[in-house]
């Protein structure tokens, strides 16, 4: 992925400051609740919701089944319909590719439609590399670019950034860009939607070359499909003469039925919209109308690999909707960044080690920054479950085992970091599988309970820093039950 | 019938009371209560932590020592998702793995029988009212395992709204995770504070004397964070409320003021109940 987030610590040291940002809370408490009510609401209105989300992910389970024939299927239609269709292995041959392409037509500058799937391999920074400028289009991924920033969610990039911190970058950056803005910018949202308005107008009417990703691509008929708000997609994806598009191979459908399904869902999970107000839809090239040449970027990118996975799979079903950021009580609080990638909140902590590997510090942290509450599996309209990838990765970073890694397989050890754990985990199962030793350990416990400190040295500190500690009780349970009522201890 | 409690490793350890509400609801209601003494702890915290081959033999351990009984009832939504919803993807994991069956057949007869204990009080016995008084103001939260993991749905508040003396408040956020998470509360302390902090400013804004759960991990997070943030309010486990009787008031009725004890309701815990002689 991005090399933007090589060298990020881990989750809980990234979380720390975060945390104790009051502005950045105070945004994304908003923020996220805001679009919770609204979600829960357009869902509500859904009387066949459970059945559209089972259906979403059965279709994708089966598409991803049967990979490899959708994908040769895919590339026979786009190329039947005047499309070039490339093959990217990782990030750096997506990047190349993508480079050789705009070099090709002689422009040196490129407008580009919100993409998860460019951002996740740097394709900015690379085509900068190489001397050609990438335009960001999405409003707030033009708040991003322009703040220098790192984008903190999936659909609203800059929800880390209040209204007042955003006319601010307007007013500083947008003049080195291209057309600065307007004199005397206030922070009302229609008057900063102009002021990007006009920044961009300039810049879609100046294009040659547009670079995308999309929502789905249709093995059947070789379409794509770009689901957006704003328009600014479909101004990219319609005024160059050049497209080219980046999409990861998971993004694929079998036909144009499929689609049906997801655009009730994706919408309503997203933006809380019944429907969203731009559905760009392309088939190859069409003389006289949009683009003359299309090329289709198929990224794999790590993709193959998580698709090894038995558990870990099901995180390829992911439509990017972001209802699970949206609930999530930790990324809340933790703010997108703390995540390290371009996939933040639940669905990044799955993601994120399955794309990269668990060797960095962040991508080993990541399976763990999650209480295990449950709610982004309840909203995911694909019903990704989550919790249990979570955990899955959580074994395959504390026990090691088997993965798979740019197609081989290989067997993982232990996380280094976890020998402590280990070892405690092992000995307090060793415990509970022996009542007498925890009987044991009660009555030492209860017998010397008047000497507990009421906090604790060391890593003890993470619980006693904010929390007092239980008081233990002059007798447990067992021993009451086996003073009055008799029980027969067991010991082994 | 012949039901049996399984305590859960931290009540039996920590929150004795709980247990003993537990078999004072359970008998008044005509129920027959063992305690078998060969267990422990159901292994979730291994297996969410990442150690399932550390919870696979507690896991076996759970079966053999209940595996004998009609009923199995838990005051803990997480040890009781754990066993429902986590004991069969076990199962399966060892199948998937080229281990056979064994497990998954040693585990599936206690997966159906093992009841949370406000759905054993309103699916199994059929009742809401249990004829319990506690004249206090509560506010409910429901973590998130019950919740979300077995579905406990309206189940605890219907069984508060029914208790004698007692007001319901609605808690703000209420299921919005408290920030417990097991080992999360460690791994990620600043975080995990946040959420505590949070929870209990949203308990405070109903007035509520008392703070209600069905688990008392969650409870020993919010307790604890209660403590810290001198708060006037207790924490106390359903159990406890709904085995207080006009006759027989507990669980904090004549208690002092939370803070007191070294976990805020601890206090109130050891009142009331029986002292060892010893
Ligand atoms: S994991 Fe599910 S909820 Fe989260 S972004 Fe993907 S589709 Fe949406």
């Amino acid at each position: 992925m991005s090399g933007t987030f090589i060298g990020m610590p881990a989750f809980p040291k990234a979380a720390h400051e975060a945390v104790n940002n009051a502005t950045l809370r105070g945004n994304l408490r908003h923020a996220t609740h805001t679009i919770r009510a609204k979600r829960a609401k357009a869902v509500a209105e859904v009387s066949d919701w459970a059945e559209l989300r089972e259906a979403g992910k059965r279709i994708k389970d089966h598409t991803l089944r049967h990979l490899d024939r959708y994908l040769v299927q895919l590339e026979e239609s786009v190329t039947a319909a005047g499309g070039v269709v490339h093959w990217a292995a990782d990030a750096e041959e997506a990047n190349r590719i993508v480079t050789d392409l705009v070099r090709a037509t002689g422009e040196s500058e490129v407008v580009k439609v919100k993409s998860m799937a460019t951002q996740e391999i740097g394709l900015n920074e690379a085509l900068e590399a190489a001397g050609i400028r990438a335009y960001e289009t999405d409003l707030a991924e033009l708040i991003v670019q322009l703040g220098k920033d790192r984008p903190s969610h999936i659909l609203v990039p800059a929800i880390h950034r209040n209204r007042g911190e955003i006319r601010d970058v307007f007013v500083r950056e947008m003049g080195a860009w291209g057309r600065a803005a307007p004199e005397g910018l206030t922070d009302t949202p229609a008057e900063l939607a102009e002021a990007a308005r006009l920044h961009l107008r300039e810049k879609f009417l100046r294009a040659k070359v547009g670079v995308s990703g999309a929502n789905f691509m249709v093995a059947e008929t070789g379409t794509l499909v770009v689901v957006e708000s704003e328009g600014n997609g479909r101004m990219c994806l319609t005024l160059p003469e050049t497209l080219i598009s980046v999409v990861g191979i998971e993004k694929v459908v079998p036909a144009w039925r499929d689609l049906e399904v997801f655009l009730q869902t994706l919408p309503r999970s997203s933006t809380a919209e019944r429907m969203n107000p731009y559905t760009s839809m392309w088939t190859g090239t069409t003389d006289g109308d949009g683009p003359r040449t299309f090329h289709l970027v198929l990224l794999d990118n790590g993709r193959t690999d998580t698709l090894a996975d038995e558990v870990g799979r099901q995180a390829l079903r992911c439509i990017r909707c972001s209802a699970c950021l949206n609930v999530c009580p930790v990324y809340e609080r933790a703010g997108g960044h703390a995540y390290g990638s371009v996939y933040p909140g639940p669905i990044g902590a799955i993601l994120s080690p399955q794309l990269r590997g668990t060797a960095s510090e962040i991508d080993a942290s990541l399976p763990y920054a999650s209480s295990l509450c449950g709610a982004c599996y309840d909203v995911c309209p694909v019903a990704i479950d989550i919790p249990e990838v979570l955990v899955h990765l959580r074994e395959r970073i504390a026990q090691g085992g088997r993965a798979t890694r740019n197609g081989d397989t290989v067997v993982l050890r232990p996380a280094k970091g976890h020998a402590a754990e280990r070892a405690a985990m092992r000995a307090a199962r060793w415990a509970f599988d022996r009542p007498g030793a925890l009987r044991a350990g009660q009555r030492l416990a209860s017998g010397t309970r008047r000497f507990h400190p009421r906090t604790l040295p060391g890593p003890g500190r993470a619980w006693s820093g904010t929390r007092e500690l239980p008081a233990v009780p002059a007798e447990s349970f067992r021993a009451w039950w086996q003073r009055t009522r008799g029980g027969k201890d067991v010991t082994e | 019938m012949r039901v049996a409690l399984f305590l859960t490793c931290v009540n039996d350890t920590l929150y004795p009371d709980t247990g003993r509400a537990v078999v004072d609801l359970l008998t008044r209601l005509g129920v027959e209560v063992d305690f078998p003494m060969g267990q422990t702890c159901c292994g979730q915290a291994h297996y969410n932590t990442g150690y399932r081959h550390e919870a696979e033999p507690l896991a076996r351990r759970f079966a053999e020592v209940f595996g004998e009984y009609e009923a199995i009832v838990t005051p803990s939504g997480s040890c009781g998702a754990m066993v429902r919803e986590l004991y069969p993807r076990m199962g399966e994991r060892a199948r998937a793995e080229g281990r056979g069956d064994t497990l998954a057949r040693t585990l599936a007869p206690v997966v159906p029988k093992t009841y949370e204990l406000t759905e054993f009080l309103v699916d199994v016995l059929g009742v809401t009212d249990v004829g319990a008084y506690y004249p206090h103001t509560v506010t409910y939260h429901p973590t998130c395992h019950g919740l979300r993991g077995l579905g406990l749905g309206d189940r605890p508040r219907r069984l508060l709204r029914a208790v004698g003396g007692l007001e319901l408040r609605e808690l703000p956020g209420a299921e919005e995770c408290c920030g417990f998470g097991g080992t999360f509360a460690l791994k990620n302390s600043d975080v995990s504070a946040a959420m505590g902090a949070d929870k209990v400013r949203n308990a405070e804004s109903t007035g509520a004397e008392v703070l209600c759960a069905a688990d008392n991990s969650c409870l020993m997070h919010i307790g604890g964070t209660m403590g810290r943030l001198r708060t006037g309010m207790r924490p106390v486990h359903i159990a406890e409320i709904l085995a207080s009787t006009e006759a027989r008031p507990r669980a904090g009725t004549e208690a002092g003021p939370a803070g007191t004890g070294a976990i805020a309701g601890a206090g109130s815990r050891a009142n009331g109940t029986e002292e060892p002689k010893a």
